[in-house]
């Protein structure tokens, strides 16, 4: 009896398309979201059906040829999921950091003030090359305090190290802003400020990585 | 390099570094891409030439900001690094080779690509002759069969990238390799042939049916370009 994988379905958005607006166009999230988030989830779905027939027939070669496949539209699938989480309506009480008193006192320790981690995170997603994300990210400490940082990733490589917990990332895929800002990634970036969700971030901060990723389950 | 476009932006930097130095032996160095600056090359054509297969919109962002945006970033750090190398700062050369490497790489991808288009007033997608044709026929079985191996492997990039009908220039033959980001085709191989599969190089006219676009545009290929580059 082959084992039967789970299969991974939709989130849906705890907004509407047009809520965050005027920062994020409701023409890229309906394209986000209903199109390249779906695609990465069929994808997801095949390689593991594949993988399961692979694993049953003892396909060795088989299973480690999947594995790009699954990290790479897994990814996608973990990245978006996490992703409509930490954004908010600017006009929310989640898209101020005032919603995250604990998670801001650690930026604060960590660059000094808001606004140079601002700029660092800025600088961070500015200098991908190529499609990707820009992460910060609790590390925990197996010895000595957790730290955060930022952590930028290529393509879909999604943040699953040991004791690494995401606590918001942005898309610096091109489809994430293009329809609306064209090659002006910079002004994205400094807008997306205006939709962060402060209130998800606290949370994923005071969490563990399986709270952040509980999303996941839920979508099963 | 293979590229006209390449050659004629050098020979014209050559000719403003002539007229600013007003040194005979300076034009004459200013023929390599590393001494002059690197500049925006003309396109052969007119932005909205390549319609319906892709958008005169495209084309000038394309062309006028994202490939601009590799030329100044290119120059700029290439001024880093020749102050690295006389410093003779070892780290500092090391670590901008990542950065010549993509915009330098995105300057060369996308000044063969425009060369390697043509609208059909120009020949585009009028199938490529001679040995070239022969080559194709023998690797791929027929030209549809190249465009059919070329589509999948544009379809299969994980990310931003190019695909490329190479020639290995160790054995003549011909294939088909896809490459990350804005990595060039350098050492073993040489370029025939691009496709852009970054999402800025469709993403207003298509949106994520990328599909459409990798079978529009051999409408707009120009194989005069690959026939030349073919050795």
């Amino acid at each position: 009896m082959a084992y039967k994988p789970h299969t991974y379905s939709l989130p849906p958005l705890g907004y509407e398309y047009n809520a965050l607006e005027p920062h994020i166009s409701a023409q890229i999230m309906e394209l986000h979201h209903s199109k390249h988030h779906n695609t990465y989830i069929t994808s997801l779905n095949a390689a593991l059906s594949n993988l399961a027939t692979a694993s049953a027939a003892g396909d060795v070669p088989g299973q480690i040829a999947l594995q790009p496949l699954i990290k790479f539209h897994g990814g996608g699938h973990i990245n978006h999921s996490l992703f409509w989480q930490n954004l908010a309506p600017a006009s929310s009480a989640e898209a101020k950091p005032s919603s995250a008193p604990k998670l801001t006192e650690a930026i604060k320790q960590t660059w000094g003030d808001e606004a140079a981690f601002r700029e660092a995170f800025k600088a961070a997603l500015l200098g991908i090359q190529g499609s990707g994300w820009g992460w910060l990210v609790k590390v925990e400490g197996a010895t000595k305090d957790d730290r955060l940082t930022i952590v930028t990733t290529k393509d879909q490589d999604p943040i699953v190290g040991k004791g690494e917990v995401p606590i918001f990332g942005v898309d610096m895929w091109e489809h994430a802003y293009y329809l609306q800002y064209l090659n002006g990634k910079a002004a994205y970036v400094d807008n997306i400020w205006n939709i962060i969700n402060w209130k998800t971030a606290e949370e994923r901060y005071l969490g563990k990585q399986g709270d952040a990723f509980k999303v996941l389950k839920a979508s099963m | 390099m293979s590229s006209t476009l390449l050659r004629t932006t050098a020979l014209r930097s050559a000719l403003r570094t002539a007229t600013t130095t007003s040194s005979k032996k300076a034009a004459l160095s200013g023929m390599t891409i590393t001494r002059g600056k690197a500049t925006l090359p003309d396109l052969p054509y007119d932005y909205g030439a390549l319609e319906p297969a892709i958008s005169g919109q495209i084309m000038e962002l394309h062309h006028s900001k994202h490939h601009n945006t590799y030329v100044t970033s290119l120059n700029n750090f290439s001024t880093q690094l020749a102050e690295a190398q006389a410093g003779q700062d070892y780290q500092k050369q090391i670590a901008l080779q990542p950065l010549i490497n993509f915009h330098g790489g995105g300057h060369i991808n996308h000044s063969l690509f425009w060369e390697n288009l043509a609208p059909k007033s120009q020949g585009g997608g009028e199938p490529p002759a001679g040995a070239l044709a022969k080559e194709i026929d023998e690797s791929f079985g027929s030209l549809d069969g190249l465009k059919e191996k070329m589509n999948t492997a544009l379809a299969g990039i994980q990310g931003s990238g190019w695909a490329w009908l190479v020639q290995d220039t160790q054995t003549g033959k011909i294939g088909i390799k896809t490459y990350a980001n804005q990595d060039p085709v350098v050492g073993q191989f040489r370029p025939l042939l691009g496709i852009d599969a970054w999402e800025h190089a469709y993403y207003l006219q298509y949106q994520n049916r990328k599909a459409e676009y990798f079978g529009a545009i051999w409408d707009v290929i120009n194989w005069k370009a690959a026939e030349k580059r073919f050795k």
